[in-house]
């Protein structure tokens, strides 16, 4: 449990890495989040799994978050584990609300795959360089992406003749 | 169109087969996609989302108490872990310090849940095989299991039966006799499995180096649980990351190198002796005192104190009508069910509701092994793999 952020090891590893990387760093129950900028994620992903004292690769899970109406309206969400510090990590990138695209972690975790096909699913959230981005939950041919903030949960209102 | 596999120019003698939504030996609605070469599988996808039943959207529009009775019903094989992991995660949240008799209780049901969940599998994963009598020993002793349930509970499956901040009813009297009657012959069924197939040489041949996983492809693919630990690597979080009080008991965590159906096997087998030492323990450590946490504005009052205390009354009153309000925070709670690493990540925006509750299913990452598994095997290796990973479409789907 880290006590005070600024001298977490993966923290003070990715600044040292890249000071520009790393938005914010937040800390609740324990648990720390660190939002990262969407351009250095694949970086900053490589060296949380291959750094020999951090180890992160272990891709426990990957989904993402609608804010609907912020903006920047979506935050996908990566929870790292690393069996060698039994250590839990939560990265953030912040993307926009239209055309939202980021790059796909599958070279890095090939975990990521079923994951990001999900959160494609269902937030409609593109990930570049996916090695097969299908829906995987929702029929081929469904329109929009249910679990959105502003998707029509009770379907479109009957029309009657 | 459903998802399939394109041919390869210059081999069209290759067959392409659907496997599934409706073969028995894919525990439910599983479909595989599986590009043949004789009897050899060359290529494989898995089709899945014929269970598909938005619950993480309902999760949304549900009060953390109603959202309880949603995860029964995603991996229906383990429903009370479900439960926990749910009600762990918004304990998190909320900073709740749980008394030692809820956690006691939740700890002996959770352990019985795993070797109920291990039965069913180890009955149908022998059924997959052939194995027919198995199949029948299983589901006699889970069904005393199921017994303890509905006496604790009321149901049989979807039970329920934890709640944020603690139990919903105290156990009734007697239960621990019925679980002591079941964890003092236990033992003696577990040998009369392991009779009939840890050395028959038909079982050895068809799980022996069949569905190899090596240690860094589990690692890499996101693999948890008694498959992973089929491989070798010794990670169990009730022993690494300890949640309801696990650090007080004493087992050991099983682990096979060999990393193949058989290994697996032999690991859930022997997850069972541990979890029937774990319901020994909490059997007889029991502690007394109260189920709920001390805390008012979360937990429901008593029935008698409701009706005597005007306090009491608002509480109540304010609970079921509007239920309570977290503070903003978002937290990831993982547990290890029977299948592995179950996540809940749940957001909250200080409203009564989650305002997002994702769901890390096991079964739904453990599945992207199978293609490791089956690709350059046989066919009928196929079934045998598919039993290994012990997969509930129900979770998978979600």
């Amino acid at each position: 449990m880290p006590g005070d952020l600024d001298t977490y090891p993966p923290l003070k590893q990715l600044k040292e890495f890249d000071p520009a990387a790393v938005e914010e760093a937040r800390s609740f129950r324990g648990e720390v989040t660190l939002y990262i900028r969407w351009q250095s994620l694949r970086r900053i992903c490589e060296v949380l799994r291959d750094a020999p004292e951090l180890q992160f690769k272990f891709l426990a899970d990957l989904t993402a978050v609608d804010l609907f109406p912020h903006e920047p309206r979506f935050e996908v969400v990566y929870h790292l584990l690393s069996m060698k510090m039994n250590e839990r990590l939560r990265l953030k990138v912040r993307l926009p609300g239209s055309n939202p695209r980021v790059e796909s972690m599958v070279p890095v975790w090939p975990a990521a795959n079923a994951f990001e096909r999900e959160v494609f699913d269902l937030f409609g959230i593109v990930f570049e360089g996916h090695p097969h981005l299908e829906r995987i939950l929702m029929p081929e041919d469904w329109e929009g992406h249910p679990l959105r903030k502003d998707y029509p949960v009770q379907g479109d209102i009957t029309r009657w003749p | 169109m459903a998802i399939t596999l394109e041919r390869i120019p210059g081999r069209e003698e290759r067959v392409i087969l659907s496997m599934g939504p409706q073969h028995p030996s894919t525990h439910g609605v599983l479909r595989l996609v599986l590009e043949l070469e004789g009897e050899t599988v060359v290529r494989s996808l898995y089709d899945i989302g014929y269970l598909h039943t938005g619950f993480e959207k309902s999760f949304e529009d549900k009060t953390y108490t109603q959202g309880i009775t949603l995860t029964d019903r995603m991996d229906y094989l383990a429903p009370l872990s479900n439960n926990l992991g749910f009600c762990l995660a918004a304990e998190k949240l909320l900073d709740l310090e749980i008394p030692a008799r809820a956690q006691w209780v939740r700890v002996l049901l959770t352990e019985l849940t795993r070797i109920q969940s291990h039965l069913v599998w180890l009955g149908s994963h022998a059924i997959d095989l052939g194995a027919m009598s198995v199949f029948l020993y299983c589901f006699r002793e889970r069904e005393d299991i199921l017994n303890i349930f509905e006496m604790v509970s009321g149901q049989r499956m979807m039970t329920s039966y934890f709640r944020v901040g603690g139990l919903a009813l105290e156990p009734p009297l007697g239960w621990l006799k019925r679980v002591d009657t079941f964890a003092k012959y236990f033992p003696e069924r577990l040998e009369e499995y392991e009779a009939l197939l840890t050395r028959n040489p038909i079982w050895l041949r068809r799980t022996q180096g069949i569905g190899y996983l090596s240690a860094e492809d589990a690692i890499a693919l996101g693999v948890s649980g008694p498959s992973l630990r089929g491989s070798g690597v010794e990670w169990d979080l009730r022993k690494r990351q300890p949640y309801s009080s696990y650090e007080k008991f004493e087992f050991t965590v099983p682990t096979r190198a060999e990393g193949d159906v058989y290994a697996r096997y032999l690991v859930r087998l022997d997850e069972m002796r541990e979890s029937l030492k774990i319901v020994q323990q909490a059997m007889q450590g029991m502690p007394e005192g109260p189920i709920k946490a001390k805390a008012p504005h979360i937990v429901l009052p008593d029935r008698e104190e409701m009706k005597t205390s005007i306090e009491a009354l608002i509480y109540h009153f304010k609970l079921v009508t509007e239920g309570f309000h977290p503070p903003v925070g978002e937290v990831y709670q993982a547990i290890e069910s029977p299948r592995g690493e179950l996540g809940f990540y749940m957001v909250s925006d200080g409203s009564p509701r989650p305002y997002r509750c994702h769901v890390r299913a096991p079964s739904f990452a453990n599945l992207q092994a199978l293609p490791k598994m089956i690709e350059g095997r046989l066919i009928a290796d196929v079934v045998a793999c598919i039993g290994t990973i012990d997969i509930i479409l129900g979770e998978v789907d979600r």
